[in-house]
């Protein structure tokens, strides 16, 4: 079986996130940029069932202009056999991202495709659940433990009410969550071994998909700061506002 | 634990700063089939580095003619040099000393021109490994340096190796390049088992924060260089102030003091933010917003200082060797020419060797610098005004006085409570951001992972609670510039906290306490500050 | 006119709170408002939706492979009814996030996450970066809009409408490939940090394990989550998973309560989210009160074992 586990360049969340002062986009000059974390997160999972040996071969692939190559570069120094770049003039919106998809796992007809349940940039957690969708094929969201019977897979979801199982057969789409592994750290050689691994380049255009129309950002703005509030005397008081806002 | 992997080299450099880049650059220029590698304690290159920074650009010059075509991301040339002494409220001009001026000079980001030189020194083939701190040395047989140990990764706080624990690879070579840049973890073990200082006066070293701020539209005059003395220090402090107006609204404003004062109840940070609180810089902050902050000893001692910088199979460079120009506050150019001088060395024979190169160094215009300024840093040492006619002097005389001033160490110069009081600072009531250090060292985006051992090894903790709390009253929960100690007591007594989660790899405190009792070392690979454009 | 549909939640028998909600942005975008409710034998709940003010027309939908939210079989059944529809709206909970961007790609088009606003019937706006930036976002004109709605953002509609509710039969079957298998709640104990929407959080003032007893008292009197600031935890008063922070978990509950906590910007980098922020701290300088929502100058110690007497 195949893996394909998608990896996102996003900025490192350790960056200070600003808006800038015209409010044109956010301030991404000079900041450190990474994989997305639950992506991260998705590649060690795809790992560990190729160690398990549950899995052949890990491919990683990325939707993106020429500099997300680092990433890919970085998810084969972690064990990835090889790499695949869609080669894109901007970033792609996740309904375009998932089309795209849907043309190399036609290629590559994995067995599985793990992704991160959400990007940490724009935060939209769309693109598993579209792309299960357009491959017509289950989707597992928000994993936190993932089971292999045979051809099927039994997953753990971290859902608002608790955890949820459910079962899927595979071929399917699994987006992880933050509990489902650590993942590894880089060995040093594994980075030069990293550079000798195949990556190759797809222009979008080359995959046929036809991409679906964008939303439009018309304005990016700071958040507004918390406003300072009010001061009450005693614990009588406190109770007694609270009680009257509804929270007790 | 197992066998550690090894990996071979011609040159290992430890520390990506504008001296490692330099010489594995002019390394690969010089001698293309050299393996080089570079290993970077920093998650990228240039995250690391705090400086001001105004740089003579005659070294890159040299090495990457042309690059004034393609220049790093923030390069103002100088329009303009200003040089003030403050009073509480008022200003003075003062003629700005040679050493300080700066017709023909850049301002630029010294972490995002390292960020620039990285990628020039990857298309020459050197392998760069940001992420990796060289935690250890290795000795061949014959007790010389072989090479260096990376940390490992993936330990709990215990010391216990966890689910995710990768061990550290050993990498080897003919010679390795310690370009670890100040009060670096290797340099300060190779000079005690080198004795390489044995022959030289104490290295002294200095303090300097740093702030980049966007300033409200029209309020900066890009290209415009200012420094400060006087106010928010007595003259008994050494330091001062630098402005620099970059492009885009952005001020990089920065205060350096020397970490030989005396009294223990100072701090600088709270310093360096009332120096913000004089009307001259308020006006031109007010209303801007903070974009990074960050904080790194300087090396001060030049020439006294100056360490053997070779041993059997390494040698020193940059601000690891302590060759920064102190009255220019400059040391960019002269950890390049460093490098590439280091790289000449080290090409000229079949197998690169160490031998010889101490000598080259002190015969090139890097240590020629230092010997002309090497009284003006020292005569500071009685105070602003004496060292203001001091300096004058040394200048005028080009340092050809026969004489030369000596130097002590920082952490000796700390007076004890009992019998000392501060002068009256005449500090103010603050209101700019940060309120604090806590609220500072966001704006650094430090991370560690706070399972790791603490990096802050403190060698004799009885010390703090009984001598210190006597003597000094815990100088470090001040000088430290990011919070990193705290006294506590709780149900558990009175501890040291050390929040070394919060640390900036500053290397203050490994230099200023006292009792000489903080070890730095080096944490996990990739922890620490993550500086934007400092 | 916008034609709105609202996919609610439920777990069978009640209502989730996130669809009154999601009532609420649908009237900031204005127009007819329905309520499409997937499931098996859950008429109960289409009365709960019926009852929401401002909802015209609530559509029982059920069938045995529409019992639980398997977002591989409701997405279709959403999908037929969209067809009707200007916007189809459903909460930005782990179901509606599950859910949403299927129906989406269904559709055809991206979706809108974690609306907070309503700037026109085609124009929103979102948090992105962890809400440190605010985008406003378009779609074209005529274009279908698929969102989730950033629960936290709005307030539950009220009670007293009164809605048709209308029975629908299922158009489409089980997609065969996704079976659900069960769901472990969190239980009966105290409830998860990251999900409660009450949490009573302490700091180092609490000075010991043992006087972290107080907060433990408190959370449960108030059926809240217990956190932490990365002192109290460093000090080895609780352990670090209940560090809330930076470093820590970031949480957005309804009510936090921050007791003997100073307020330093890692710490509230992880609550400034919350809808109502509580302190009580000894130092009327602390920082907390710069951005709480009620502030309490006081003792903890005193102030918790009053406010329990209060509580009764
Ligand atoms: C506030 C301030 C203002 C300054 N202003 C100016 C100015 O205006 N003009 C000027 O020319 N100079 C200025 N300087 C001085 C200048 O920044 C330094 O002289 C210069 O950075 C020295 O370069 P370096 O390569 O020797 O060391 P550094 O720049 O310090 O680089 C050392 C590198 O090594 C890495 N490293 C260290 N130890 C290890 C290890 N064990 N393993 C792996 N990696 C390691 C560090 O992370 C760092 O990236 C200023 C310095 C400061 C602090
Ligand atoms: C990189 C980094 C990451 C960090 N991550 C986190 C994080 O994830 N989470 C986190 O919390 N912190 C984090 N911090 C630490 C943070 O900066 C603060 O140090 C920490 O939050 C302080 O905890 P505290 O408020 O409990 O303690 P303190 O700052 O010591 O405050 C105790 C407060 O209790 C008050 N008090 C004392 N006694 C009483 C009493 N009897 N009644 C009422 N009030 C009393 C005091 O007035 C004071 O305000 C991080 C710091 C850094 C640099
Ligand atoms: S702990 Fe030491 S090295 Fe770290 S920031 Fe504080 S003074 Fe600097």
């Amino acid at each position: 079986m195949k893996i394909l586990v998608g990896i996102k360049r996003v900025v490192d969340y350790n960056v200070r996130v600003r808006v800038l002062p015209d409010g044109s986009g956010v301030d991404i000059d000079g900041v450190k940029m990474s994989i997305n974390p639950f992506d991260e997160i998705a590649l060690e999972e795809a790992l560990r069932i190729k160690e398990a040996g549950k899995a052949a071969e890990v491919i990683v692939i990325s939707c993106g202009t020429d500099e997300c190559q680092q990433q890919l570069r970085t998810a084969l120094a972690m064990g990835a056999d090889r790499a695949i770049q869609v080669k894109t003039g901007s970033a792609l919106q996740p309904l375009s991202t998932a089309q795209a998809l849907l043309r190399v796992i036609e290629r590559e007809q994995p067995g599985l495709v793990i992704l991160g349940k959400q990007a940490i940039d724009d935060d939209n957690s769309q693109t598993g659940q579209m792309l299960a969708a357009l491959w017509n094929r289950p989707q597992a969201t928000f994993a936190s433990k993932l089971v292999f019977e045979g051809e099927k897979l039994t997953v753990t979801r971290e859902v608002d009410a608790g955890l949820e199982t459910i079962e899927v057969d595979l071929p399917a789409v699994v987006t992880v969550d933050l509990r489902l592994n650590e993942p590894r750290f880089v060995k040093l050689p594994d980075i030069m071994k990293a550079k000798r691994k195949p990556l190759d380049v797809i222009p979008l255009e080359e995959l046929g998909a036809s991409l679906a129309s964008n939303l439009d950002i018309t304005r990016y703005a700071a958040p507004p700061l918390r406003q300072k509030g009010i001061r009450v005397e005693n614990a009588a008081q406190l109770v007694q506002e609270l009680k009257n806002r509804g929270l007790l | 634990m197992s066998e550690r992997e090894i990996m071979q080299y011609d040159v290992i450099i430890v520390g990506a700063g504008p001296a490692g880049l330099t010489c594995a650059i002019r390394l690969k220029q010089i001698k293309p089939e050299l393996n080089v590698a570079i290993i970077e304690k920093a998650a990228e290159v240039g995250a690391h580095i705090v400086s001001g920074a105004v740089i003579e650009p005659a070294p890159l010059d040299e090495l990457l003619p042309g690059w004034r075509e393609n220049p790093p991301p923030i390069c103002v040339p100088v329009a303009k040099d200003e040089l003030w002494y403050l009073t509480p409220t008022g200003r003075y001009r003062l003629p700005t000393p040679p050493q300080q001026n700066n017709h023909g000079n850049f301002i630029v980001s010294l972490g995002a021109m390292c960020a620039w030189l990285a990628p020039k020194a990857e298309a020459l083939g050197v392998d760069i490994f940001p992420g990796y701190a060289a935690s250890a040395l290795h000795h061949t047989g014959d007790g010389a340096v072989g090479g260096v140990v990376i940390g490992d990764m993936g330990i709990d706080r215990a010391g216990v190796p966890k689910d995710t624990f990768t061990q550290g690879i050993e990498i080897h070579a003919p010679v390795t390049v310690i370009a670890e840049g100040c009060r670096g973890h290797l340099s300060k073990q190779l000079i005690n088992q080198f004795k390489l200082d044995q022959h030289s006066d104490p290295q002294n070293y200095g303090i300097g924060l740093k702030e980049l701020w966007r300033v409200k539209a029209g309020k900066s005059v890009p290209g415009l260089a200012q420094h400060t003395l006087g106010w928010p220090l007595d003259s008994s402090i050494y330091g001062g102030s630098f402005i620099y107006h970059l492009d885009k609204d952005r001020i990089a404003l920065g205060f350096v003091v020397g970490l030989d004062y005396k009294d223990p109840e100072f701090s600088p940070f709270e310093a360096f933010q009332q120096m913000k609180h004089h009307p001259m810089i308020r006006n031109l902050l007010e209303g801007g917003e903070i974009l990074s902050t960050g904080a790194r000893a300087i090396v001060e001692g030049g020439y006294q200082a100056l360490p053997v910088t070779e041993m059997p199979g390494a040698i020193l460079i940059g601000d690891a060797a302590g060759l920064l120009n102190v009255p220019k506050i400059k040391g960019t150019h002269q950890a390049m020419r460093s490098g590439m001088l280091a790289a000449e060395h080290l090409a000229a024979t079949a197998v690169a060797s160490s031998a010889g190169f101490d000598a080259r160094l002190r015969n090139s215009p890097v240590v020629k610098e230092l010997h002309k300024v090497r009284n003006i840093r020292p005569a500071f040492y009685r105070g602003l005004w004496r060292g203001f006619v001091a300096a004058a002097i040394e200048t005028v005389t080009a340092g050809k006085l026969p004489r030369t001033l000596k130097l002590h160490a920082d952490y000796s110069a700390l007076k004890k409570l009992a019998g000392y009081s501060p002068p009256d600072r005449h500090w103010v009531e603050r209101n700019l951001p940060p309120r604090d250090r806590l609220a500072s060292v966001y704006y650094a985006a430090t991370e560690h992972d706070e399972e790791q051992p603490i990096h802050l090894q403190i060698l004799q903790p009885d010390i703090c609670i009984t001598r210190c709390s006597e003597e000094y009253d815990h100088p470090c929960t001040r000088f430290c510039p990011a919070g990193v100690y705290e006294m506590v007591e709780d149900s558990n007594g009175k501890r040291l906290q050390i929040n070394s989660a919060n640390c900036v790899h500053c290397k203050t405190c490994d230099i200023k306490d006292p009792y000489q009792i903080i070890n730095w070392v080096t944490p996990e690979g990739g922890s620490g500050p993550n500086y934007q454009n400092l | 006119m916008s034609k709105i549909l609202i996919v609610a939640e439920h777990d069978g028998h009640t209502l989730n709170l996130s669809t009154a909600k999601c009532v609420s942005c649908a009237k900031a975008i204005g127009g007819d408002i329905d309520i499409a409710v997937l499931g098996q034998g859950h008429d109960a709940v289409g009365a709960q939706a019926a009852a929401l003010a401002g909802v015209s027309r609530v559509l029982m939908i059920s069938a045995a492979h529409l019992a639980h939210p398997l977002a591989a079989n409701w997405a279709p059944e959403v999908l037929q009814l969209a067809a009707n529809y200007t916007h189809v709206i459903g909460p930005s909970t782990t179901m509606g996030k599950d859910l949403m961007p299927r129906v989406a790609a269904l559709v055809g088009v991206n979706q809108f996450s974690d609306v907070m606003e309503v700037l026109s019937p085609l124009s929103f706006r979102r948090p992105i970066y962890a809400g440190n930036a605010i985008i406003d976002v378009k779609a074209a004109e005529g274009q279908k809009i698929v969102m989730t709605v950033r629960t936290a953002s709005w307030p539950a509609t009220g009670s007293g409408g009164n809605a048709v509710v209308e029975q629908r039969t299922a158009q489409g079957t089980a997609a065969g490939h996704s079976r659900y298998l069960a769901l472990n709640s969190a239980g009966s104990e105290r409830p998860d940090l990251q999900g409660a929407s009450k949490v009573v959080s302490g700091g180092r003032a609490l000075g010991s394990a043992e006087g972290f007893a107080l907060i433990y008292r408190l959370a449960d009197k108030l059926g809240a989550g217990v956190g932490a600031s990365r002192a109290a935890v460093d000090a080895g008063y609780v352990p670090s998973d209940m560090q809330v922070g930076q470093t820590g978990k970031i949480i957005a509950p309804d009510l936090y309560l921050a007791f003997g906590i100073s307020g330093a910007i890692q710490h509230i980098t992880g609550i400034k989210d919350s809808r109502t922020i509580v302190a009580v701290n000894k130092d009327a300088e602390a920082p907390i009160f710069e951005i709480a929502d009620i502030g309490l100058v006081g003792d903890l110690f005193t102030v918790i074992p009053e406010i329990e007497a209060l509580l009764g």
